[in-house]
C-alpha cells in the first residue's frame, strides 16, 4: 500500500517537474517574442506586433493551464 | 511557563520566533510555477503594449527646419544639426558634388554618436565599431540591428530644409 502511494507521489512529482520545464520553455519563447516585437517597433515594422501579441497570449494561456495542473497534482498528492 | 530558564536551553528569541530562515528561503514548486506564470503575464502585457503603440501612435508631424546652405560644406565635409527637436542630433554629409545625405547621429545599437569617415565613405560608431553606409544609412558591419533613421531633405532656393524623418 505504502509502495503504491510512493509510486503515485513520484509520478506526480515527475509530472510537476515536466510541467515546470514546459512553463520555463514557454516563458523563454515569450521573452524572444517580446524582444522581436520591440525590435520591429523600433525599426518601423509594426506588422509584427499583432501576431506576436496573439501568440504571446496563447502561450500565457498555456502557462495558466499548466500552473493549474501543477496545483491540482500537488493538492492530490498531499491529500493521499 | 517557568520563571527562570535553564542555562542550557535554546535562546528565548529562537523559541519565540516561529519562522526559520531556511524555511523562509525555501521556494516550493507551486510558488515557482506561479512566479513563472506571472512572468508570462508580464511578457503578454508587454506585447499588448507594443501592439497598442504600433496602432495608436499617430504619424508624427515634423517641422520644417533649415539645415545648411548649398555649398556651405565642402565635398566630404559634414555639418551637425538637431532635428526634429534640439535633443535629436543629426549629421549632414556631402558625399559628392551634388549629393547630400542626412541621418540621425544616434547609433541604433547603443545610441553612441556616429561620425563620418571620409576615406571609406561610411558612418562609424566608435563605441562598438558599427559601420553604416553614408549613402542610405544601412548597416555595413558590426552590432547595430537596423539602419540609421534618414532625415528627409528638400532643396528650397539656396538652402536645404529638413522636412521629416524616415525610420525604415
Amino acid at each position: 500500500m505504502a509502495d503504491r502511494d510512493f509510486s503515485k507521489q513520484r509520478k506526480g512529482l515527475v509530472a510537476m517537474d515536466g510541467a515546470m520545464a514546459l512553463i520555463v520553455l514557454l516563458v523563454i519563447v515569450q521573452i524572444w517574442l517580446l524582444s522581436a516585437a520591440l525590435e520591429g517597433l523600433l525599426a518601423g515594422h509594426t506588422e509584427t506586433a499583432l501576431p506576436a501579441a496573439i501568440f504571446s497570449g496563447l502561450l500565457f494561456l498555456c502557462c495558466v493551464a499548466l500552473t493549474s495542473f501543477v496545483g491540482r497534482v500537488d493538492r492530490e498528492s498531499r491529500e493521499e | 511557563m517557568p520563571f527562570f530558564r535553564k542555562p542550557d536551553s535554546e535562546a528565548l528569541w529562537k523559541e519565540e520566533f516561529s519562522i526559520h530562515a531556511a524555511d523562509e528561503r525555501y521556494v516550493s514548486r507551486r510558488q515557482f510555477t506561479k512566479f513563472l506564470t506571472l512572468a508570462s503575464l508580464g511578457m503578454f502585457v508587454g506585447n499588448l503594449w507594443i501592439l497598442a503603440r504600433s496602432y495608436f501612435t499617430r504619424s508624427a508631424v515634423f517641422p520644417r527646419s533649415m539645415v545648411a546652405g548649398i555649398g556651405e560644406i565642402p565635398v566630404g565635409g559634414v555639418k551637425l544639426f538637431a532635428y526634429p527637436t534640439a535633443a535629436d542630433h543629426c549629421i549632414l554629409v556631402r558625399t559628392a558634388e551634388n549629393e547630400y545625405n542626412a541621418f540621425s547621429q544616434k547609433c541604433t545599437h547603443l545610441s553612441c554618436a556616429v561620425y563620418y569617415e571620409k576615406e571609406t565613405n561610411r558612418l562609424a560608431c566608435p563605441c562598438h565599431h558599427g559601420y553604416f553606409s553614408a549613402m542610405d544609412g544601412s548597416v555595413l558591419q558590426g552590432p547595430p540591428p537596423r539602419r540609421l533613421p534618414r532625415i528627409l531633405l528638400e532643396r528650397q532656393g539656396q538652402e536645404f530644409v529638413a522636412i521629416g524623418v524616415k525610420v525604415r
